[in-house]
């Protein structure tokens, strides 16, 4: 069964080459079979991988520990979820994964532009195809997900149980499929340079794609934090760390993308840093992919070198020279058609958000490689750590928030001062009355950056909201149709502009919420035995009592021994209880002995969120067991032999002392204010995303019937 | 002013914004950054009272939990050279013998002193990551 | 089961039977949709007060032309292939 996975990828290595060069070939003498024959051999491509992946799938499914992989990472014991989304906690599936990703999106993309683009699509090809290979070759080369095992083993090493989380195991598909979009773009674009069609039809063919792979990468960085904050014992969402670093660049340049090829189809202006910023993303994308598995930056996630590192460097490094040679050779046909009329024009502004955005993704590399660079020049390794990056992101953050209120407002080319100032006016006085009101109701002016992107989000909501009424008048004003009507059609008409803007809204309440969060939390790291109390942040917390609980894990994770608390907490009137616990899960080290081997081996913890719109009650506990070594050891040594039901009696009366007489636990609690924005944010940015790229009907029923239209000419003609 | 030195105005102040921008933060991140070492390193030529960020395995054995306080001892990931390290603060779930660890702080007398909750295990497994800081 | 999936790939070498127009033409939908998008969006910011009339004039007439050029070309490729 593996050796049909292997084989798939053999084949598919074959085809991917043959993709490229077939692509080039009819490209370069003109013939379209060859074109067509190499445009079809992705679509064979993509068909190899999904059975590839379907087989390893099923391995997973089956518990077939023949299968490396399987009998790394599942276990029989271990949820149908986890067994699925296993494939990509580890290095060979997650490359196995991309490479299914990149021959589905380019397949999808080739046959929706199979009639267009006859120039550039073949090139398009055959970079896609390359990558693919590339992908294919290291896993053939290095990372076969199919490799076997000699002997079987009996039972599988089960999935990490930080890992154990539903977000985290949509979080990398999602990565991926944001990582993997971009490279769609970026092929036809290198296809438009090679070819000189440097017009903006390379930009309306693969726009959606961009779209769509930005919005996956931003849910898929909101996964993350969401999953940060809700699972691991520390109640952050974003520390800064490489990985998430890693993750954010191509996302800040892909906005910057997102923007600035409005400005090449309108305008037709800033081609060569369009093409440049696509190749930048990529570059980060590929950055990013290759971050993880190799150990070059001391990063909790990476772990010392693995073996494809050097391999993705040099891919990385072609595609740098390679690409930047293109667009150099190529600048005299990547000459602007018109200037910027005013500064207080679209175009304008669209140019200072690309600036802010490239200027954060600058500074968010700087740190991230800091390390690498500081060793360069001092010799020494250093490294900066959250602190810098937040005093240095946190200016560019609050002004990239202003230009998301000031850019939809502007027009192409150029406003009225008049229009300026009608635009103006009321969501000025609507930041005004906020910064009034925080001042005087709340003691948000400790805080002055926080109380800026406060009264900074006003600003924003207030503009998009006028956008909207604004828009609907005008549309009234030429439909005549009700309040509701108009505002509907007024979406559905303008679904980019007013998808975007409802991003925008996204953003700003997203940012309220990293404000609010960042400078209002409240921490703090107590030991506490039950009976104990303390205050946090308005809250009165009670140490009730200790629990102890064994199997029937309620959040799905089979872990089969949790020691956890029960807290009371109380604020006026308001009274809840709160469950934090850890679970513990077994190791198959036989050196912890056989009792202790449950309890020595992964722990999580399992942490209480009390949501809420205004603030957030985080907790975790971390009960001390080391007065239960005692007892363990002796169980260790008098129950070595015993049965599965006789050790199960001795961990339960364990697990009941720890219950009825429990030592000082370590307890940290964290109110956040205002955190559960940030994800309500996200939801909106997602939203507006969405409503942008949802195709527009008409389009879609004009371009069925003009190739009706063709076809009847066409045969017409024949006949 | 005509449009070319209008222009030309432009990049120059565009020039010195850049040149200022790139120059704060090559300052602030040399300024602010602490130095990686291992074990090894900061027993050679350690400067006491400057802040390091020391990396390393745990050596088996040699953890010892006293209240809310951590002692172990951090040896080079491939080598013998050993520092006793003084802990205070969260301890991250994947910190166990044998495990890498980076923890930040001074060398004092001959402990490693440690920031509290600036402990960071790395995870094993290829993916996830456990922090307290 | 190799030479299976090797069976299975269908390689197509035979004459293209699409005519070039339909590339064309499809570039042309496409761009043609793009520019009646951006009439409407000056159309919405007139009415919404941010373009001055006599801005909206100039540039309504732009847009309006280019989009008559790409009509134009459209109809050549049509008359090219006569529907009788």
């Amino acid at each position: 069964m593996a050796f049909a996975g292997t084989a798939c990828l053999l084949v598919g290595l074959l085809t991917a080459l043959y993709a490229a060069v077939a692509s080039i070939a009819g490209a370069r003498t003109g013939r379209r079979e060859l074109v067509v024959s190499g445009r079809r051999a992705m679509y064979c491509l993509a068909a190899l991988l999904i059975a590839a992946t379907a087989v390893l799938q099923s391995a997973f499914l089956r518990s077939d520990f023949s299968f490396k992989l399987v009998a790394e990472g599942s276990s029989t014991d271990t949820p149908t979820f986890y067994k699925v989304t296993a494939m990509w906690a580890t290095q060979d599936g997650s490359l196995l994964l991309w490479a299914l990703l990149l021959s589905v999106f380019s397949s999808a993309v080739l046959f929706l532009s199979r009639r267009s683009l006859r120039d550039i699509a073949p090139w398009a090809t055959a970079v896609l195809g390359t990558l693919a290979a590339f992908f294919l070759a290291l896993m053939l080369g290095w990372e076969n997900p199919f490799t076997t095992l000699a002997v079987a083993p009996q039972e599988g090493a089960g999935l990490n149980p930080l890992l154990r989380h539903p977000a985290m195991m949509i979080h990398p598909p999602m990565l991926y499929t944001g990582y993997v979009g971009f490279s769609i773009p970026f092929a036809f674009a290198i296809g438009a340079l090679i070819t000189r069609h440097t017009g903006a039809d390379w930009i309306r063919a693969t726009r959606s794609f961009a779209l769509i792979a930005w919005t996956f990468l931003a849910a898929g960085i909101m996964l993350g934090a969401l999953w940060s904050y809700s699972e691991l014992g520390w109640g952050g969402y974003w520390g800064w760390d490489p990985v998430e670093n890693a993750s954010l660049m191509p996302w800040l340049t892909g906005t910057a993308f997102l923007h600035s090829i409005m400005v090449q189809e309108k305008r037709g202006m800033l081609k060569v840093w369009n093409v440049s910023l696509i190749i930048a993303t990529f570059v980060l994308a590929l950055l990013g992919t290759f971050l993880v598995r190799s150990g070059i930056l001391q990063s909790i996630h990476a772990f010392g070198a693995s073996t494809i590192g050097v391999q993705f460097l040099i891919c990385i490094v072609v595609v740098i020279v390679g690409s930047t040679a293109l667009v150099i050779s190529r600048l005299p046909h990547l000459r602007s058609e018109s200037r910027l009329d005013s500064l207080l024009s679209r175009e304008a502004f669209f140019l200072l958000n690309n600036l802010v955005l490239v200027l954060l993704c600058v500074f968010v590399f700087w740190g991230t490689f800091f390390p690498l660079i500081s060793e360069a020049i001092t010799g020494t390794e250093a490294s900066v750590g959250p602190p810098w990056f937040n005093a240095v992101t946190t200016p560019l953050a609050l002004v990239l928030v202003l230009l998301t209120g000031i850019g939809p407002v502007l027009a192409w080319r150029r406003i009225t001062s008049s229009g300026l100032r009608r635009a103006f006016v009321v969501p000025a006085g609507v930041t005004v009355a906020t910064l009034v009101v925080l001042v005087a109701l709340t003691n948000a002016e400790d805080r002055v950056l926080a109380l800026a992107m406060f009264c900074l989000t006003a600003f924003v909501l207030a503009v998009v909201g006028q956008e909207m009424v604004r828009g609907t008048a005008a549309r009234r004003v030429i439909t005549g149709d009700s309040w509701t009507r108009a505002a509907a059609g007024l979406l559905a008409r303008n679904r980019r502009r007013y998808g975007g803007f409802i991003a925008h809204a996204g953003i700003a309440v997203l940012f309220l919420g990293v404000a609010g969060s960042s400078a209002f939390l409240q921490q703090r790291d107590l030991r506490l035995s039950p009976g104990d109390t303390f205050r946090a942040g308005g809250y009165e917390l009670t140490y009730e009592r200790a629990t102890a609980r064994l199997g029937g894990d309620g959040a799905g994770t089979g872990a089969p021994i949790a020691f956890g608390a029960v807290l009371t907490a109380r604020k006026g009137s308001e009274s809840f209880t709160l469950h934090p616990s850890r679970n513990f899960y077994p190791t198959r080290d036989p050196s912890k002995g056989s009792i202790g081997r449950y309890f020595e081996g992964e722990a999580t913890s399992e942490v209480d969120v009390r949501w809420g719109l205004q603030r957030d009650l985080w907790t975790a506990v971390r009960p001390d067991i080391s007065q239960l070594e005692g007892p363990i050891q002796e169980a260790n040594r008098k129950f070595a032999d015993s049965s599965g039901d006789v050790q199960a009696v001795v961990i339960a009366a364990i697990a009941e002392r720890y219950r009825t007489d429990p030592p000082p636990a370590a307890f940290r609690s964290i109110v956040s204010p205002l955190v559960a924005w940030i994800w309500i944010g996200g939801g909106i940015i997602l939203l507006g995303a969405l409503i942008a790229a949802w195709p527009t009907p008409e389009a879609r029923v004009r371009r069925v019937r003009s190739l009706y239209r063709a076809r009847v000419g066409r045969e017409l003609s024949g006949a | 002013m005509d449009p070319a030195r209008k222009r030309k105005l432009r990049l120059v102040l565009a020039l010195s914004v850049a040149v200022l921008l790139a120059g704060a933060l090559v300052y602030t991140s040399f300024a602010g950054a602490t130095e990686a070492s291992t074990p090894s390193q900061l027993k050679a030529s350690a400067e006491s009272g400057r802040s390091y960020e020391l990396t390393g395995k745990v050596v088996d054995g040699s953890v010892e939990r006293k209240g809310d306080g951590l002692r172990f001892a951090i040896r080079d990931r491939e080598g013998t050279e050993r520092l006793p390290v003084n802990y205070q603060g969260v301890v991250p779930d994947p910190f166990r013998d044998g495990r890498e660890v980076i923890v930040s702080g001074r060398l004092e007398g001959g402990t490693f002193v440690a920031e509290r909750d600036s402990l960071v295990t790395k995870c094993p497994s290829k993916f996830t990551k456990e922090e307290s800081s | 089961m190799l030479v299976a999936l090797v069976v299975l790939r269908p390689l197509v070498e035979g004459p293209g039977r699409e005519v070039e127009e339909d590339a064309r033409r499809a570039e042309l939908e496409a761009a043609k949709e793009a520019k009646y998008r951006e009439i409407r969006d000056a159309e919405l910011d007139r009415g919404m007060g941010k373009l001055s009339a006599e801005d909206h004039r100039t540039t309504d007439r732009e847009l309006r032309e280019e989009a008559i050029e790409i009509l134009r070309e459209l109809d050549a490729l049509e008359g090219k292939s006569p529907r009788g």
